[in-house]
């Protein structure tokens, strides 16, 4: 696969100042781009200007190998569709009329429309789940459906690249998942580049081949997600704590309650769960164990407890583990049972429950 | 409902609207052929039907009622409708434009712009040489109208809110106006006579040369507005979206902004200004259409605008004979309604 989008020593901003420098790119046919960082760092000043409503400052971007301040805008439309933020109202529009002037580079002079494009509008509003919508005003639907109808629009505009600007805002989940599975379609079917912004990172993460770190004033990082979720990139990139974003499982983890652990949580393989977030809503310091760090009660406890005692995958519980659990429970005031299932590897639980039994006050959760 | 089913019924849709369409058309062009006929029926003079069309069609009748159709009701009506569509397709870019449905050239001091300099340069002229032409009112019109909405765009880049913008387009009216009145105030008394009855707006003495001299103007622009009805449509969803589909924007701006300055400054210099019909009219016809797709709505627009000033002249000359009133007055009077109803329907359905 050929490279079909790429930037070299580009150089971004707005009326002659420069926002972020020197950022190369390159993307191939049929790639999904993602483009994080947090708000307000540039992400939509890249992609306008990828898409030639921002004049570069410095550099150059080409498209399909062509400079892309020296193509028309009529050809450039035949290989670029967008999906901007720009609220637009047009008035006594119907939706259908929007997704049609998603043909407008291959009608004639007149605009009119033939019967194939019909069919293609059609197609592209089965697509999105937007043909009953066909003749209601576009200005009278929900923030969702014109969405989905101004997409309709990009893909019936037949592109080689879409670019879109925070498509998922407005959209509820079971779009989003729509979205990305038009967007991953398009990808594989018709071989379409997808460039866009997100602020979603765990869907990031699961969507894009490649992801690019925009951070305010430089590029943080252009690479694949295994590359920026397995280093400690996001934290970085959104000033946030490690422990906030977990790329394992793709969730957003509230900040750990402050001061000494209370609450003692033994649990396993997911009971722990429910117990830890209600411990947090609450406000209450916890620390917890005895987890293996393949549990995936660990991934959880590792971002909201005070402490979690660890032990490696498969080995038997250790003395030294075993000692810091008992110092912990003995520091705290209560102790809770979670239902954990005790085999022969992780035998020594049942001694650190019994030891709980006795010293504190036990629930059962 | 599975696609076939849903497909049949946006084609059938399709059908009704494009009926629609028809039945407005034909509406229109039956209104205007009456308004036609009453207009030259009408007046001191009273010619019946049969009359008018003797004269028109064959050429004979009694002298004096030829002269009376023939060199003043025909080019009177004839200039009030091609100067009544070109205000009201210079309505119809301006909105286009400014993304806003309450705009006009009167409205935004287009029409006041021109007016002043056609005053400026009536009076030079008439002092120096004792007479003007029509080319020279008609350059006047053009660079005021030019100038206002030169002025009108420097606003917009610093005001993003519309309403405000407006404001704006009101002041610059009021500024040009009352240059308007100092000039007229010291002006000698025989071109204030000249000069008064033309800046209220009329289509009194309208003669065949002007009509010829306006159609070729307006014709042209009418022609050229029409082949733009595809980037136009593009325009309505936004300026980056239609960038992004092709348009080459800045180009597309100065088009639009040259189509409808002169548009209204032809419409100025040869009738003086006329308000409210350049936002009435485009929204009278986007309604009954029940489209806003401009390949429809631009031929629509002229001729509605030709029927809404026929009709207009006709009550300005007929309602309280033989006293005319001016042109504004009646366009006022039907116009100004139609505007305040849609600033209600806008800010009663989506509060701001």
């Amino acid at each position: 696969m050929s490279e079909y989008v790429s930037a070299s020593g580009l150089t971004v901003g707005y009326n002659g100042r420069p926002l972020i420098r020197d950022i190369a790119l390159s993307i191939r046919r049929g790639e999904i781009v993602t483009l994080i960082g947090p708000n307000g760092s540039g992400k939509s000043t890249i992609l306008k200007t990828l898409t030639r409503h921002l004049a570069a400052i410095g550099g150059t971007v080409t498209i399909d190998s062509e400079d892309l301040s020296g193509i028309t805008y009529k050809e450039l439309a035949k290989k670029m569709a967008v999906l901007l933020t720009d609220r637009t109202r047009p008035e006594l529009m119907t939706c259908r009329d929007v997704v049609a002037m998603g043909r407008y580079p291959y009608t004639g002079s007149l605009g009119l429309l033939t019967e194939e494009d019909q069919k293609l509008i059609s197609d592209a509003m089965v697509m999105v789940n937007v043909l009953e919508l066909s003749d209601r005003d576009f200005q009278n639907l929900s923030d969702g459906q014109r969405q989905r109808v101004l997409l309709a629009r990009a893909i019936c505009q037949e592109p080689q690249v879409i670019v879109l600007d925070e498509p998922t805002s407005f959209l509820d989940i079971r779009y989003k998942i729509e979205l990305f599975g038009i967007l991953k379609k398009m990808a594989i079917e018709r071989n379409t580049t997808v460039i866009m912004s997100l602020h979603e990172i765990d869907l990031a993460e699961k969507i894009s081949d490649k992801i690019l770190c925009v951070k305010g004033d430089h590029i943080e990082h252009f690479g694949t997600p295994e590359e920026i979720f397995s280093t400690g990139l996001i934290g970085t990139l959104y000033d946030i704590s490690p422990k906030a974003f977990n790329p394992l499982l793709g969730s957003v983890e509230m900040p750990a309650p402050s001061g000494e652990p209370h609450t003692f949580v033994i649990s396993a393989c997911g009971s722990g769960i429910p117990v830890f977030r209600a411990l947090q809503k609450a406000g209450k310091p916890f620390a917890a164990g005895i987890l293996y760090e393949n549990d995936v009660d660990w991934q959880v406890a590792f971002s909201l407890a005070a402490e979690v005692v660890t032990e490696k995958p498969f080995e038997e519980i250790s003395d030294e583990a075993m000692r810091r659990a008992r110092e912990l429970i003995d520091a705290c005031e209560e102790v809770i049972l979670c239902p954990v299932p005790v085999g022969s590897v992780n035998a020594r639980l049942r001694e650190l429950i019994n030891y709980a039994r006795n010293a504190k006050p036990c629930r059962e959760a | 409902m599975d696609r076939t089913e849903q497909e049949r019924l946006i084609t059938e849709n399709r059908r009704k609207r494009e009926l629609r369409y028809i039945a407005t058309f034909v509406l229109m062009a039956v209104i205007f052929a009456v308004i036609v006929v009453l207009n030259i029926n009408t007046g001191s003079v009273k010619i019946s039907v049969p009359e008018i069309f003797r004269v028109i069609f064959l050429r004979q009748g009694d002298k004096v009622k030829y002269d009376i159709i023939w060199s003043i009701r025909l080019p009177r009506i004839a200039m009030a409708a091609i100067l009544g569509g070109a205000l009201s397709l210079s309505g119809f870019l301006l909105q286009t434009f400014f993304s806003n449905p309450i705009t006009g050239p009167f409205i935004l001091g287009i029409s006041s712009g021109a007016k002043m300099c056609v005053a400026l340069s009536l009076i030079y002229y008439i002092q120096r040489f004792g007479h003007s032409s029509s080319v020279i009112m008609i350059l006047a019109a053009f660079v005021g109208a030019l100038l206002s909405t030169g002025f009108v765009l420097l606003l917009s880049r610093k005001i993003r809110n519309m309403s405000i913008l407006l404001v704006g387009g009101i002041m610059v009216s009021y500024i040009c106006s009352a240059v308007t009145d100092f000039i007229v105030t010291f002006a000698d008394d025989s071109n204030i006579v000249n000069l008064h009855g033309w800046s209220l707006g009329s289509f009194a003495g309208s003669t065949w040369t002007d009509f010829y001299t306006a159609l070729a103007i307006i014709g042209v622009c009418a022609v050229v507005t029409f082949l733009a009805a595809k980037p136009i449509s593009a325009f309505q969803l936004g300026e980056n979206y239609a960038q992004s589909m092709g348009v080459n924007i800045r180009l597309f701006r100065v088009m639009l902004i040259l189509l409808s300055s002169v548009l209204s400054a032809t419409v100025t210099a040869y009738a003086g200004p006329i308000s409210f019909v350049g936002i009435a009219v485009p929204h009278l016809v986007k309604r009954s259409l029940n489209t806003a797709k401009p390949i429809i709505v631009i031929p629509a627009t002229f001729l509605g605008g030709a029927v809404f000033c026929m009709f207009c002249d006709l009550i300005a000359r007929t309602a309280f004979s033989p006293t005319e009133m001016n042109i504004s007055t009646v366009t006022s009077i039907f116009g100004a309604p139609v505007v305040i109803a849609m600033i209600l329907k806008r800010n009663g359905g989506v509060k701001q």
